[in-house]
């Protein structure tokens, strides 16, 4: 960090705190509804006959929780740390980001409270009932303008990499979230989607997988893009490949949803489309997941040494691996075997627990001390333990669904000599129950990792006090 | 399918919005001494 300079203005931090520590929270909370339901899969019973606890209310709720608060407080906390810090400014509109603070943590207790209570419109990722799909849009709104805003006044002439793919998921989301949530109000918490049929179907996978593209991937490669090379202290690998990465993906990733809909009403030739941007898709996720870990050439004993970083390189390694069971997935006849398996829940958590869980908590592990005027967290054991747990966790998740997953795809296909199925849907029900206890297994171990993480937070925040930071002067290009 | 009529257009419109932003930033000179850019950070907090 430089000597603050003779000017008088300071970065706008406050926002950037109250969303990592929300972020801490978030995790907790939605990994242990994570847990609870992967519970009532394998013991139906502990949904113990009250309906806010039956599965289908609190898997939303656990969707909604992951992705959109833990997930989203970290996208937020690192976009505003990170666009002030390579722009030399403090943040433009700091009212309005005070108000997408407070926004979007009414948006996610209104959730917290609506989902449990049975309120949806059945959109997966997209449940929330219009009164908060309003509130979304205008949170979403304040922050592009925030982030754009900041954008526009910065000092720096160049636009560093990561802003780049933040802005992209930042409009992207904005557009996704308004097209798939038209909706024709019946009452205050009850719409009909303005869409119907298979063309409801369409656009809700347009907005799936672009959620997947926009907010799961380009939102935190934006993260991977600034937080690695600072805590490797080297530069990005090849700065040139990381553009190319940023306009490949972003005009790849949007031709792919079709792949979530093989073999329904969609017309085939779209489904095929699906399929082949989503293979081409592998390319540029290739490209930037090596750019991510040759940027540690040289300076591999790094790892051995320094747990954060292990964070941020391990999930790359689940988003290389990630990138590249999706495209197979989405190939037709592979799919035919894995689709409305637990081999896709297998590959969505090897990309939220892999890729964007590790990169969020080793980004937090970077930004939580200095936003707190700590040099290191509390204990750098206990993000040592987190590292470990989480990882082991994912391995037991992952592999479980796996096979889960394949043997319930040859179950459900297999044919007897005359014809007639071999099994019956509920045998393959039965034999997947102790793939599902180990998976609980999984999620136990990762859900611990994050509790080791809040306490730790909780330790470093007590410790230390909020400090202001003062912008330095603009250096020469 | 007629959704596609407004699917296909949105994704053109925006794949030709990608076009005009990189377009952009091309001529403004953003990507002139990229590798520059990226020590750029390290220097700074």
């Amino acid at each position: 960090m430089n000597e603050p300079q003779a000017r008088t203005a300071y970065y706008h931090d406050t926002v950037v705190r109250q969303f990592s520590l929300m972020a801490v929270v978030w995790g907790v909370v939605g990994m242990l509804v994570g847990v609870i339901i992967a519970s009532q899969l394998a013991w139906p019973e502990l949904n113990f006959g009250i309906p806010w606890l039956s599965y289908g209310r609190l898997r939303p709720l656990h969707t909604n929780a992951v992705i959109f608060a833990f997930g989203g407080c970290g996208l937020f906390a690192t976009s505003y740390y990170v666009v002030q810090r390579t722009c030399s400014v403090p943040l433009f509109a700091p009212k309005l980001a005070a108000f997408t603070f407070w926004g979007w943590q009414l948006v996610i207790v209104a959730a917290a409270i609506s989902l449990p209570l049975g309120y949806t419109s059945g959109k997966e990722y997209a449940e929330l009932e219009w009164p908060i799909d309003i509130l979304i849009t205008l949170v979403w709104v304040s922050y592009a303008i925030v982030f754009f805003g900041t954008i526009g006044i910065r000092k720096v002439r160049h636009i560093y990499v990561a802003n780049w793919f933040f802005g992209a998921f930042i409009l992207a989301i904005a557009l996704l979230h308004v097209v798939n949530s038209a909706e024709v109000p019946y009452s205050w918490m009850k719409s009909y989607s303005a869409y119907a049929g298979v063309q409801d179907a369409m656009i809700q996978w347009w907005y799936g997988h672009n959620a997947v593209g926009f907010f799961l991937t380009t939102g935190f490669l934006g993260m991977m893009y600034y937080f690695i090379p600072k805590q490797a202290e080297r530069p990005v690998y090849s700065y040139r490949l990381s553009i190319v990465h940023f306009w490949a993906l972003i005009f790849t990733y949007m031709w792919a949803g079709p792949h979530h809909l093989h073999y329904t009403a969609l017309p085939d030739w779209t489904q095929s489309v699906g399929m082949v941007f989503s293979l081409i898709l592998l390319a540029p996720s290739w490209g930037g997941m090596i750019n991510g870990i040759m940027t540690l050439s040289g300076a591999w004993h790094k790892l051995r040494d320094d747990p954060i970083l292990r964070f941020m390189i391990v999930s790359l390694s689940f988003y290389g691996m990630s990138t590249f069971e999706g495209p197979m997935m989405s190939i037709k006849t592979v799919n035919a075997l894995s689709h409305y398996t637990d081999w896709t829940v297998g590959h969505v958590h090897s990309g939220a627990l892999g890729w964007v869980g590790l990169i969020t908590m080793g980004s937090l592990y970077y930004l939580i001390p200095r936003m707190f005027g700590q040099k290191k967290m509390y204990s750098v054991k206990a993000i040592e333990v987190h590292f470990w747990t989480a990882t082991i966790g994912i391995v037991f998740y992952i592999a479980a669904m796996w096979i889960a997953g394949v043997m319930q795809g040859l179950m459900w296909r297999a044919l007897n000599a005359d014809g007639t199925l071999t099994y019956t849907f509920v045998e393959s029900v039965k034999a997947t129950y102790p793939f599902y206890v180990v998976r609980v297994l999984g999620g136990l171990l990762y859900l611990f990792g994050m509790t080791v993480m809040a306490w730790n937070t909780w330790m470093t925040v007590a410790n230390g006090r909020s400090v202001t930071v003062a912008v330095p002067a603009p250096q020469a290009a | 399918m007629d959704i596609l009529f407004l699917l296909i257009p949105l994704s053109v419109g925006l794949a030709l919005l990608i076009i005009v932003a990189l377009a952009w930033a091309v001529w403004r000179g953003q990507f002139d001494s990229v590798e520059a850019e990226g020590e750029r950070i390290l220097r700074s907090d």
